[in-house]
């Protein structure tokens, strides 16, 4: 299935759900395209929408590809790949949320098992929450780790458990 | 070699059993497996049929409580660098750290990262460097030999009215 | 008379000899039965993703290779690809075969490490060190090509660094000569040794479903029975125009997706990557080996998410740019991410030697995991 066919078909499951269809970015020369096209949906809506997009026959997305997080300095982005075998059509989500401390939203582990270490990633690096889940907490960084790094106003602390963090320079 | 203390006086023949006890030492430098990167293959490398890390006596243990050597092969992360600890400390005397590669030297590659160490010894004293991103295995057989020539300097035993000679000549 | 046990919590790694990296499990244990097997993570979390925001997009190429080091060029190939597609640049052909060149030599190299350090946690120390030696030899081969014995950097954004030394295409062929029977070799050692087949037949079983819910990719995916390889079904580069197999799990040792599946699958992989090799060498046509690109690289305001076959199976990149010469994020959605998060639904009943074998049959590598 196309992307505009998803989107009409997703339309019809949630009327009344601003589903938005952006197109990926052309090359400024040739104006071919050479991003990716994405839907973006809302994020209070994003397990339901999953849940459709696993089960019904004509979408059959049965794998999670990846599921990441972007900080756009004004909004936190997260992104789904979806893929489906048995159709071989693969499909972008997004979902738009404020960029604070309580951004959070609702998690996919019941729909792709996969979710579950993903999304631990994501809280891990961006401190975005995820409700529902059943083990919310670090996976890369120590427990006791202060910030989350991949937000673009990280700042590095000055030393962790008496190690310092930055190596005098040979040359002074 | 301690028991020997009571028995022999400190004379000529004190040097020759250093010599004897360093030699004996030297010949069999037993390394921990300690590969947490690429340098970690590397190791294996060196360890392998080519450039063969046996010939030397060495063999790779899987214990510290087994080993003499510590060969700290790859980049060195704040979650890592406390059990990094524990396991130096697990060592029995004497003992002996090989820092191989960039990562292991001074954070290498890594300069930029939020969560790596900058240098295994800000947290374990460092015998040898060993640089290389990754060391070949002839850089790294390199490093070993440095280590038994710096073993063959040492003085184990302790002199006759007690004071105990430095470990450096 | 009844024994009273109680479960032992107890601690693998993450220094452990078989922990293929550095990768710490928890283990709940009543005697050798075990009840659970938490993995923990992030002892390799080197932060390469954060470094992708501060480098600029050529000049991050080195940082890809640690990415996976045991399947450099693949990550090297999949990042360029990825800029490359968002930057709308055409390589050469000649560029193109010249990778997947490089991927393939990178494949055998990487399954033999897998099936060495495999017979190696089960006890078998011999193989591994005939796949150390024959490691060696395609070491050297790969040295004269780009200069690296294990992080190689040879890929470029436009192509690749380096063309092929004079005669370096013979002296390839003559080591798969020789290579190819000793494939042979490691079958009488491993593949036909009863101890193997009883230590690895109905370990460890993951069923297809299970292993599409996961997200297992590459030979873990296809040693549980789909048949499914990016190189075939969704192909890239000059796969279209190469004829090879795609092995997938039969079942022959027991059950359907179990351990000696998955590493069967590895041992068929490296004799199609030798036909492979053949093949490219043959089609390989004459022209540059890259193409002129500006030297700060800005790609149009957009994200891309490329996906290749490597070794370990499915390695993603999702590139997110803002329209300056540094990304905005970039992301690699590795296999043994996923592969790590199956360990602790897997192993419940399982014993403690047979979780070592699962593990090396996985074939996970701890830098793709943390990155």
């Amino acid at each position: 299935m196309t992307l505009e066919q998803i989107q009409k078909k997703l339309a019809e499951f949630y009327k009344g759900i601003a589903i938005e269809l952006i197109e990926g970015v052309k090359h400024p020369v040739t104006q071919a395209q050479t991003g990716d096209s994405c839907l973006v949906v809302p994020a209070d809506k994003i397990k339901d929408i999953c849940k459709t997009l696993k089960t019904i026959e004509q979408f059959s997305f049965d794998c999670l590809s990846n599921l990441t997080a972007v900080d756009r300095k004004d909004r936190f982005e997260v992104v789904y790949h979806l893929f489906s075998y048995k159709h071989r059509h693969s499909l972008t989500l997004k979902a738009v949320l404020p960029r604070d401390d309580s951004a959070h939203i609702e998690t996919v582990e019941g729909v792709w098992s996969c979710a579950n270490w993903l999304e631990r990633e994501v809280y891990d690096l961006f401190g975005i929450k995820f409700d529902n889940h059943s083990d919310l907490r670090r996976i890369m960084l120590p427990d006791d780790w202060i910030g989350h790094p991949l937000r673009k106003d990280y700042k590095e602390e000055e030393d962790y458990h008496g190690i310092s963090t930055t190596r005098p320079p040979l040359l002074s | 070699m301690l028991t020997l203390k009571n028995k022999l006086p400190a004379s000529v023949i004190t040097t020759k059993v250093d010599d004897l006890l360093n030699w004996g030492r030297a010949s069999s430098l037993w390394y921990m497996l300690f590969g947490l990167a690429c340098c970690g293959i590397e190791m294996m490398q060196t360890g392998g049929p080519r450039a063969d890390l046996d010939r030397f006596g060495s063999v790779p243990r899987a214990s510290p409580r087994q080993s003499d050597l510590m060969i700290v092969a790859g980049t060195l992360t704040y979650k890592m660098a406390l059990r990094t600890k524990v396991l130096y400390d697990q060592m029995p005397e004497p003992k002996y750290v090989i820092s191989m590669g960039s990562c292991a030297n001074c954070g290498g590659l890594f300069q930029p990262a939020y969560s790596v160490v900058k240098g295994v010894d800000k947290i374990i004293p460092v015998d040898v460097y060993v640089p290389g991103c990754p060391p070949r295995p002839e850089a790294l057989t390199e490093g070993l030999l440095k280590i038994q020539q710096k073993m063959r300097r040492e003085k184990f035993l302790v002199s006759k009215d007690g004071k105990k000679d430095s470990l450096v000549a | 008379m009844e024994l009273n046990t109680e479960e032992m919590l107890l601690n693998m790694g993450p220094q452990h000899p078989s922990t293929h990296g550095v990768i710490r499990f928890v283990v709940k244990t009543d005697g050798e039965v075990m009840s659970a097997a938490v993995p923990d993570i992030g002892y390799l979390h080197r932060s390469i993703e954060k470094i992708a925001e501060k480098a600029t997009y050529n000049g991050f190429m080195p940082w890809t290779d640690r990415v996976d080091y045991l399947a450099a060029m693949n990550c090297n190939v999949a990042y360029a690809m990825a800029v490359e597609k968002i930057a709308g640049i055409e390589i050469s052909r000649r560029a193109e075969y010249l990778r997947v060149i490089a991927m393939e030599l990178n494949r055998i190299i990487s399954h033999l490490l897998a099936v060495g350090s495999l017979g190696m946690d089960i006890g078998a120390y011999t193989p591994f060190v005939h796949a150390l030696r024959e490691r060696e030899k395609a070491n050297d081969l790969i040295e004269e090509l780009c200069g690296q014995r294990l992080t190689y950097n040879y890929a470029r954004i436009g192509g690749v660094i380096y063309d092929m030394t004079p005669n370096w295409d013979a002296k390839v062929l003559a080591f798969l000569e020789q290579f190819e029977p000793l494939l042979n070799e490691f079958d009488r050692l491993l593949t036909d040794a009863k101890i193997l087949k009883k230590r690895l037949g109905g370990v460890g079983v993951v069923t297809a479903e299970e292993a599409i819910n996961y997200n297992l990719v590459g030979p873990n995916l296809r040693g549980s029975g789909v048949k499914w390889d990016l190189r075939k079904d969704m192909p890239y580069s000059v796969y279209p125009e190469l004829d090879f197999e795609v092995p997938v799990g039969t079942g022959e040792a027991g059950v359907l997706g179990d351990c000696f599946d998955r590493y069967n699958v590895r041992m068929k992989e490296m004799r199609e990557s030798v036909k492979i090799l053949r093949q490219c060498f043959e089609r390989i046509p004459a022209g540059e080996y890259q193409v002129k690109v500006p030297k700060k690289i800005r790609p149009p305001a957009g994200d891309v998410y490329v996906r290749t076959e490597s070794t370990r199976g499915d390695l993603g990149v999702y590139l997110v740019s803002d329209g300056s010469d540094k990304a905005c994020r970039v992301k690699f959605r590795c296999g043994s991410f996923n592969a790590m998060s199956i360990v602790e639904k897997i192993s419940r009943g399982m014993m403690v030697a047979d979780l070592i074998a699962f593990i090396a049959s996985l074939d996970i590598v701890a830098p793709e995991i943390d990155r």
